[in-house]
């Protein structure tokens, strides 16, 4: 067992945000949330935090854990700190903090149903699956005129607005996972969604900085789809334009 | 109900480099390398704005031109163009999807490429004085 110190970032309503710190016995190959829950158990009931699915499904618990955005039901404890280490957490930026390490994610949900974020798709829109991720070897072939569905990557939890620089000077920019939403379903698909992709809080606001595909814990890789979305968004214009 | 305050720190999140990746150190640099590029406009025309105080006073800037810490400065001015400039490529052909897996790695050869260049300039640059 590892003596490991938490450092929490705390703010309840109106008060002066402040960091509380806790000292935990923790097995190293538990993970953060492990640690937190552990906190909230026995040293302070007060403490706030989100988290349901524990296995990276419903992306609740993104937090930034010593200053890098992690869900942290899938980040072990060992990969972020050392025995006798600290581990500082902090809520996501860009977001309105709630209470202690709950941000609202309102803003992300309006702007994902804005961009009408599919709860499922054809499985071949997602034939790019990131490095470690691959598709099924062996896809049973649909039946006649049919396709299979599958749930998108993203989790909407919220990580890649947290980490994004643009989004942090920026409230009103769509972000990385709205962007990412509107490239899997393709302008070609969705022409109506062609004028808010073009629009100044749209492609064109993003600077490359890349954060978004690098805390991404669900191989979206918002990055490279933002920069096909600029694509698809120039090759449409010109098309327009050329006839 | 009053809106709550986004957790944030605006611009300043643009140049905290706390946790930060490849890619953010990349567009951290691009801002300061653009920032300074900006600045050294106007010191350039208000250097150039000498020339209409006569002949007397652009020789005196150019004598203290000669100085090992304008030379520096020049350098900074070099190395910021050279830095900005490789990167922007790199970013215009990012923004075509081309390349984007490997956005790291063009960074990186943007990088070495700047500190060489800047190098080169530097060696020529001090030798002359």
């Amino acid at each position: 067992m590892w003596k490991i110190t938490y450092r929490i970032y705390r703010q309840k309503g109106e008060a002066p945000p402040h960091y509380d710190t806790f000292q935990v016995e923790v097995d190293p190959e538990e993970y953060v949330l492990d640690g937190v829950e552990k906190i909230w158990a026995f040293e302070d009931r007060s403490l706030t935090f989100r988290h349901a699915c524990h296995h990276s499904t419903c992306g609740a618990c993104g937090m930034r854990v010593n200053g890098v955005e992690k869900l942290t039901c899938i980040t072990k404890i060992k990969d972020v700190t050392q025995d006798g280490g600290t581990l500082t957490v902090e809520p996501l930026r860009n977001f309105p903090i709630v209470s202690d390490l709950v941000v609202d994610l309102g803003p992300l949900y309006r702007k994902m149903e804005a961009v009408k974020a599919p709860p499922v798709h054809p499985l071949s829109l997602a034939p790019w699956e990131g490095e470690d991720i691959r598709p099924p070897k062996e896809v049973p072939t649909p039946p006649e005129g049919g396709e299979y569905i599958r749930l998108p990557d993203c989790l909407e939890c919220g990580i890649c607005i947290s980490a994004c620089p643009v989004a942090a000077s920026d409230p009103e920019y769509l972000g990385p996972a709205p962007l990412a939403a509107i490239q899997i379903q393709g302008i070609d698909g969705r022409p109506e969604l062609l004028a808010l992709a073009d629009s100044q809080e749209g492609v064109w606001r993003c600077h490359s900085a890349f954060e978004c595909s690098a805390v991404c814990p669900s191989s979206v890789d918002p990055g490279w789809r933002i920069m096909d979305l600029r694509r698809q968004v120039v090759a449409k214009r010109l098309k327009t334009v050329l006839g | 109900m009053r809106p709550r305050k986004y957790n944030s720190k605006g611009l300043w999140d643009w140049f905290n480099p706390a946790g930060r990746d490849v890619g953010g150190w990349a567009f951290m640099l691009s801002r300061i390398s653009g920032l300074g590029l900006v600045v050294y406009l106007y010191l350039h025309l208000y250097v150039l704005g000498k020339l209409a105080q006569g002949p007397e006073a652009f020789d005196q800037f150019v004598a203290a031109a000669k100085s090992p810490l304008y030379i520096l400065g020049e350098l900074l001015v070099v190395a910021a163009a050279l830095y900005h400039g490789l990167n922007g490529v790199r970013l215009v052909l990012n923004s075509f999807n081309i390349g984007v897996p490997r956005q790291k790695q063009m960074f990186y050869t943007a990088l070495i490429l700047s500190i060489l260049g800047t190098l080169v300039f530097a060696l020529r640059m001090f030798a002359a004085h």
